[in-house]
């Protein structure tokens, strides 16, 4: 021995070649499994609780009665009509945070158009207001796009900052329509005459909201994948040199995507105020216009697969609800619960795309 | 055996399914020069950081002066006496020369001024030429290597990796890099070089090494080597050597460049009076070092740089009108109805997208045609499988992400693309980078018949035996302007290295 003579390293990690799907499910699975032996292990040590009683209430968050499953259903299409809003924003790699003040935007044009425009008839209102919760959504979304495309300013600040602005203009109105005064609400527009409000259908009034989204789920895929603008918007983000060297106007194309990006989350912001709450306030979107990029990314921008990881997260917020009325747990518990899970799902594409050797495997020569 | 300094036996690295090398066992001798040959591909570099402490290897082991060593670091290696010049240079830009080269010694106080005496001597020694307080973001290529070789050896490396060091040098630069070496080995120490230039090969190494696809194939001794044994051990089989050069017939004027001036992002004139004209059914060859205005040309000439002044001018072959192509976006050109090709140099950057496959690819190029919205598939796929069989690409199929396909692969997908829109202009930056000897040939085939079809060929290549034996004429760039057009027939190998260094002040050449 002598002192250059160091240990082998203990972990070595290396990227694996493309995995035959079976065997990258295995490994979701066991994933998804190992995040509940943890979420068990936790639950035991923090609240001493039946892991397996506490993993039944989860599920009745989403499934517990035809209640339930209905919210939770219209709940997946709000999030997933804004995660196929910021898709394309994302797959051109415009990192659009803005989303959450589009749908505000969106919403706040709904609201304005159900309340003043009440004496029309319900179409008339639902069709203008869907007209301008489009509009506001997509200035609201063109604005930073413009001055990236013009100045190259950065994006994520931009649309970030313009959430505050929306929600500023939202307390702002508030304070004019007001109802009850004083009540710093705006109660439920139109609670009589139901005038804007989206008619149930099949008398389950969610069911509109989720028809609309399915439909928007397919049209939204067929255009990432089988429209020129599509194609565009896929090149634009792999590569601006490339798209400029084929002769793609890089410029319209941003600002053009960010255009579709922005309206279809005001078009999320009519439904929420429209079809849902039919009313606004500064918490309209709930962080759901965050939460968006989360499904996106999960699903690898493929509308499709969205269907089911904004299904997925809605599952664990509703659970994580559920769990807390249930045991009278405050949220963080069922937070931290929700966190497991979410982390080794995200860990398992580490473990799909990388492989991990321990310890000895150099075989002695000699 | 007192006089091996370094040992490998069995050495094997794999990433994933790819076995990068497999059971390599070579030794260097002290005072000895080993080059390791190999095509693009074959696991030299990989060796080597193997040695260097960037690799760790599955399984194999290495010896030094005798003794069983593990290296799991650079700061291994260093401790070890292996230093490691790679091909991309590891310096510090606002730092001088001797504060590089000092830079990441302990156990000494820091005192620049007996550093810079004894940097000094070991220059002296060995006789290299520098200023050592150059800052290096002054410095030539070459004298950024001289940096670094001097820097492992104040280091006291007793054995030195080289890895593709002529790689972007000029003839005269490389002829003195050798001078330096052969001291260096005189001294007793052990020198490796990776490359995959034959005659390098045959003029500095006393024994080569040769791997192909990560396979140890053997050692020969040089004095024992031709070019062609070498290239029979590289490639496996026997290959023709020979470009075929075709006299141009029916030349026209197609392309005319006129005082074309171009400013770069940072306001510095990167092309400067460029003057010149491509002719139909001739292979214009571009040289020069590498960042003299090569790309800065092509990309003005496909619309892709705002000139400041010139001019280029299209003649149409079938209206015969003349179209001037300044400060046109690519749409415009296309639309003017000019059949221009570019194959760019950043392929997978700029040419081709990588996470597309091949039949998307093609649709680059196509995809606008027709009024519809939607996209159509059906003739870039079976373009893409045309060239597939045609140039024999080695793909799954149409669909595999061109990312994952090896370089040369690469490359035939974008010629291929480029060559089937049946182009007036074919132009070509680097086309054979990265490829291996049989890919390179198919390349410069494919350039071959479309000049005999009659496009206009520009070529702009690196290797300067490739240029003299493909191109008809050659145009020499030296920091952004034309210092000579030569004839590709009668150009030798040293004209061309002095119409490269012409003109550039503060340069070693002088």
């Amino acid at each position: 021995m002598n002192k250059h003579n160091h240990h082998e390293p203990l972990i070595r990690i290396s990227k694996n070649d493309a995995m035959p799907w079976q065997k990258a499910w295995a490994i979701r699975g066991a994933c998804i499994l190992a995040a509940f032996i943890v979420c068990a292990v936790v639950i035991v040590f923090v609240t001493n609780l039946n892991p397996l009683q506490v993993f039944a209430s989860m599920f009745e968050g989403s499934f517990g009665s035809e209640r339930k499953i209905w919210i939770a259903l219209q709940n997946t299409a709000i999030l997933l009509c804004i995660s196929l809003a910021v898709t394309p924003a994302f797959k051109m790699r415009f990192w659009n945070l803005g989303a959450e003040g589009q749908v505000l935007m969106g919403a706040l044009a709904t609201a304005a158009c159900m309340i003043n425009l009440s004496d029309l008839p319900s179409t008339a209102i639902i069709a203008i207001s869907i007209g301008a919760s489009l509009v506001s959504g997509l200035i609201w979304g063109v604005i930073p796009s413009l001055f990236k495309a013009k100045w190259n300013t950065n994006e994520s600040l931009f649309t970030l900052m313009m959430n505050y602005v929306a929600i500023q203009l939202i307390a702002y109105f508030i304070t004019f329509w007001e109802n009850p005064k004083g009540s710093n609400t705006v109660g439920i527009i139109n609670f009589n005459s139901e005038a804007g409000w989206i008619p149930a259908i099949f008398n389950q009034k969610y069911l509109f909201n989720i028809l609309a989204v399915f439909i928007l789920t397919f049209i939204m895929y067929v255009y990432l994948k089988h429209s020129k603008h599509g194609y565009e918007i896929s090149v634009v983000g792999e590569s601006e040199n490339t798209a400029r060297y084929i002769g793609i106007n890089v410029k319209k194309t941003i600002i053009r995507t960010v255009a579709i990006s922005g309206a279809l989350c005001g078009f999320a912001g009519f439904l929420l105020v429209a079809g849902t709450g039919h009313t606004i306030s500064t918490d309209t979107a709930g962080g759901q216009g965050f939460t968006a990029i989360m499904v996106s990314w999960l699903a690898k921008f493929n509308p499709i697969i969205m269907i089911f990881t904004s299904f997925l997260l809605v599952f664990l917020e509703r659970g994580a609800g559920e769990i807390a009325t249930a045991f009278r747990l405050n949220e963080s518990v069922s937070e931290i619960l929700s966190g497991i899970i979410l982390f080794f799902i995200i860990g398992s594409e580490f473990f799909i795309n990388y492989k991990v050797s321990i310890g000895k495997s150099k075989k002695e020569v000699n | 055996m007192a006089n091996v300094a370094i040992e490998l036996n069995n050495l094997t690295k794999t990433f994933g399914k790819v076995v990068a090398n497999k059971n390599v066992s070579i030794s260097v001798n002290k005072g000895e020069i080993l080059s390791i040959l190999g095509e693009n591909g074959s696991g030299k570099t990989t060796l080597m950081n193997m040695i260097a402490g960037i690799y760790y290897p599955d399984s194999g082991s290495i010896r030094i002066n005798g003794e069983d060593v593990t290296i799991r670091s650079p700061k291994d290696a260093f401790d070890l006496k292996i230093g490691m010049i790679h091909q991309h240079f590891k310096l510090v830009d606002v730092f001088s020369a001797t504060e590089n080269i000092v830079l990441g010694i302990d156990n000494q106080k820091y005192n620049i001024k007996v550093a810079e005496k004894s940097i000094r001597e070991t220059c002296d020694k060995y006789g290299f030429e520098i200023d050592l307080n150059k800052k290096i973001y002054d410095m030539s290529v070459s004298e950024k290597q001289t940096v670094e070789i001097v820097k492992v050896l104040y280091r006291g490396a007793d054995i030195l990796i080289l890895d593709e060091p002529t790689a972007v040098l000029t003839p005269q630069e490389i002829t003195k890099l050798f001078a330096v070496l052969r001291r260096m080995r005189d001294d007793g120490k052990a020198i490796i070089i990776i490359t995959h230039k034959l005659n390098e090969v045959l003029e500095i190494s006393d024994r080569v090494s040769v791997l192909r696809k990560g396979e140890y194939i053997g050692t020969v001794e040089t004095k024992d080597a031709t070019e062609q044994s070498l290239t029979e051990m590289m490639v496996g089989e026997k290959i023709s050597l020979d470009i075929d050069r075709p006299e141009p017939h029916d030349t026209t004027d197609r392309l005319i460049v006129k005082g074309v001036d171009c400013f770069n992002a940072e306001g510095v004139k990167v092309l400067d009076d460029i003057t010149f004209t491509a002719k139909s059914g001739e292979i214009l060859g571009i040289a020069g070092i590498a960042g003299s205005g090569q790309r800065e040309l092509l990309e003005a000439v496909a619309g892709l740089q705002k000139l400041s002044g010139g001019e280029i001018i299209y003649k149409d072959p079938t209206s015969g009108k003349d179209e001037n192509l300044r400060n046109k976006t690519p749409n415009e050109i296309k639309n003017l109805g000019v059949r221009l090709s570019f194959v760019p140099e950043d392929r997978l950057g700029m040419g081709l997208v990588g996470n597309m496959g091949i039949a998307d690819n093609m649709m680059l190029r196509s995809y606008k045609k027709g009024k519809s919205f939607f996209l159509e598939r059906k003739e870039p796929k079976s373009l893409a499988n045309k060239i597939i069989t045609d140039l024999k690409v080695v793909t799954p199929d149409a669909n595999t992400p061109v990312r994952r396909l090896s370089g040369g692969n690469v490359q035939k997908v974008l010629v291929g693309r480029e060559i089937a829109a049946s182009p007036t202009v074919l132009m070509a930056a680097y086309p054979v980078r990265g490829l291996d000897i049989n890919s390179s040939y198919t390349i410069y085939n494919l350039l071959t018949e479309q000049k005999e079809k009659g496009v206009a060929v520009i070529f702009v290549g690196e290797d300067l035996d490739v240029l003299i034996e493909l191109c008809d004429r050659i145009l020499v760039l030296s920091g952004g302007r034309v210092t000579g057009i030569v004839d590709g027939r009668s150009a030798k190998k040293e004209e061309l290295g002095i119409l490269m260094t012409k003109g550039k002040g503060g340069d070693t050449n002088e």
